[in-house]
């Protein structure tokens, strides 16, 4: 399968601080990827460097092309959609408008119809709640939200950072299988950083283990999952 | 009481005018949390502008579209060009900026029309309406224009996506760019739909209060009340705080006049307006911060 994304030599950078050293990796088409890795290993770094929102030097390929130096609005035009932690909605805007909002790029609005309908099936808890103001709405929801509008781009390639954060088990349990049907029915790539290794290896093919801005280890989910410091270090067993 | 009438009519006329230069004001501050204290001195520009095509023999209305337009093209062009380098400068380079530019348009329409008062004309002519007695033509006519630009405004950002664009955009920047709207963009037109509104107001007032270099300063003082009378961050809340400042100047400069009438005692009169308007600054910034309309946000987490 070809690389969707292709990591080469990435570095990045918070003002003097560098937090991210020759990281590499590969996305394959139509999989879905996991970044693993303790807190401050630089897993959202990775992410925020692929949309260029932090200082970063060397080379991001996405579908053949360079992107790395855009700017964050062109590099998302690309169809790639970053759902930043912390569920990034537009807290004072109502759900259909957070929806239309990611729409916003798309010349195809006959198509924006069917995956608003789409997306409804995946979250029909949002369409009943289709005039409420984003930020009130519980975590959960918020959290759909902002994947929903993550799809309203119809994406190539998702970018997930903690799905599950904060959420109870259950609602988490949701959104993985959804994320699943996101990724096998819409052909949807994906690239998963998660705190919770043991569901995030579940779910993905491939894994990637970051410590301290580099990477330590990397290989299909399920040699990952065996591998004797993975187990001790994030699945704690 | 036809008097009364006549005062609140006359309120609700400049109240029209200080709504347009609060929401002007409330719109950049909603993008950037700065308050642009030249935003007064661009609408006086503008209204230059307007007078020069009028001298030049173009019709009212077509120097008023042409000027609004100017200020649009102007407010974009003072983004991109003076405010997009200082993005992340601090507060203070930008409110010297602001006082730059407000000083810089108060010289150049100095230096270029001179400081003479000059008159207005108003594009509504004497006997076509108004009720006599209460509220005149030209007053009746601000205050209908400045509802249909309001209203066009309105219909701007809540109906086209353009509009929810530039919402997106002031309410979280960063988001806006996930979702590939391109900010600085939107940064820019704001600035020029804030001027464009401002060069409205100059040019509807500039008939009450006649043309010069200085015509906005008082102007600009009453908008800062309207638009934290309101909630500084809530454009609505500016537009109802403009019409109530308004009115209630008038309302107290008539109770002034009422009672010197039947004591012979002067407490408050028309000269003391602008008091007023420092007064409910003050009174607003300590005894509620928020404004009237102050959003309130509902988050549940």
């Amino acid at each position: 399968m070809a690389a969707l994304l292709e990591v080469k030599g990435l570095k990045a950078f918070y003002g003097q601080t560098q937090s991210l050293y020759d990281v590499g990796f590969e996305i394959p088409d139509g999989g879905i990827t996991t970044l693993l890795g303790a807190n401050g290993a630089g897993k959202t770094t990775t992410l925020r460097a692929i949309c260029n929102m932090v200082r970063t030097d060397g080379t991001i390929r996405f579908a053949g092309k360079d992107i790395a130096g855009q700017a964050t609005e062109e590099i998302v035009r690309l169809r790639i959609a970053h759902v930043p932690e912390g569920r990034g909605t537009f807290t004072t805007l109502t759900v259909d408008e957070n929806l239309r909002i990611a729409a916003y790029t798309r010349r195809d609005k006959a198509a924006v119809h069917a995956d608003l309908e789409r997306v409804f099936g995946y979250f029909p808890r949002l369409k009943e709640r289709i005039q409420q103001q984003a930020g009130t709405l519980s975590g959960g929801e918020q959290q759909m939200l902002a994947i929903a509008r993550a799809l309203m781009l119809k994406p190539r390639l998702m970018l997930l950072d903690e799905p599950s954060f904060g959420l109870a088990p259950l609602i988490v349990q949701e959104i993985f299988r959804i994320l699943r049907r996101i990724n096998e029915d819409d052909k949807v790539s994906i690239l998963l950083v998660e705190q919770n290794a043991a569901l995030a290896l579940d779910l993905a093919t491939h894994a990637y283990v970051l410590e301290t801005g580099r990477v330590v280890m990397s290989g299909p989910s399920s040699v990952v999952k065996n591998d004797e410091n993975v187990r001790k270090s994030y699945l704690g067993y | 009481m036809e008097q009364f009438l006549q005062q609140i009519a006359s309120g609700l006329a400049n109240g029209a005018i200080y709504a347009c230069v609060a929401l002007a004001l409330v719109m950049i501050y909603v993008s950037t949390d700065h308050i642009n204290f030249a935003q007064g001195e661009m609408a006086m520009f503008s209204t230059y502008i307007s007078w020069q095509l009028m001298t030049w023999g173009v019709s009212f209305w077509f120097a008023f579209v042409l000027a609004v337009v100017f200020s649009f093209v102007l407010g974009v062009v003072i983004e991109r060009a003076i405010l997009r380098p200082l993005h992340n400068a601090p507060v203070l380079s930008i409110v010297v900026v602001f006082i730059g530019l407000l000083a810089i348009c108060n010289s150049v329409a100095g230096a270029i029309w001179s400081y003479l008062i000059k008159e207005f004309p108003s594009p509504f002519p004497k006997s076509s309406f108004g009720i006599a007695g209460v509220i005149g033509p030209h007053q009746l006519g601000v205050v209908i224009v400045t509802l249909v630009v309001l209203g066009l405004l309105f219909a701007f950002f809540r109906y086209t996506p353009l509009g929810l664009a530039m919402r997106a955009a002031a309410q979280n920047p960063q988001m806006a760019r996930l979702v590939g709207v391109r900010v600085d963009w939107m940064l820019a037109l704001g600035w020029g739909l804030a001027a464009a509104v401002g060069a409205v107001a100059g040019i509807m007032v500039a008939h009450i209060v006649y043309l010069d270099p200085n015509m906005m300063g008082g102007i600009l003082l009453y908008a800062f009340a309207s638009a934290l009378v309101g909630g500084i961050g809530n454009p609505g809340g500016a537009v109802v705080g403009g019409f109530i400042v308004g009115v209630l100047e008038n309302m107290v400069a008539y109770a002034g006049n009422q009672i010197e009438k039947a004591t012979g005692i002067y407490i408050i009169g028309n000269g003391e307006k602008l008091t007023v308007a420092l007064i409910i600054v003050i009174t607003v910034l300590t005894v509620k911060p928020a404004g009237l309309f102050g959003r309130v946000v509902v988050k549940r987490v």
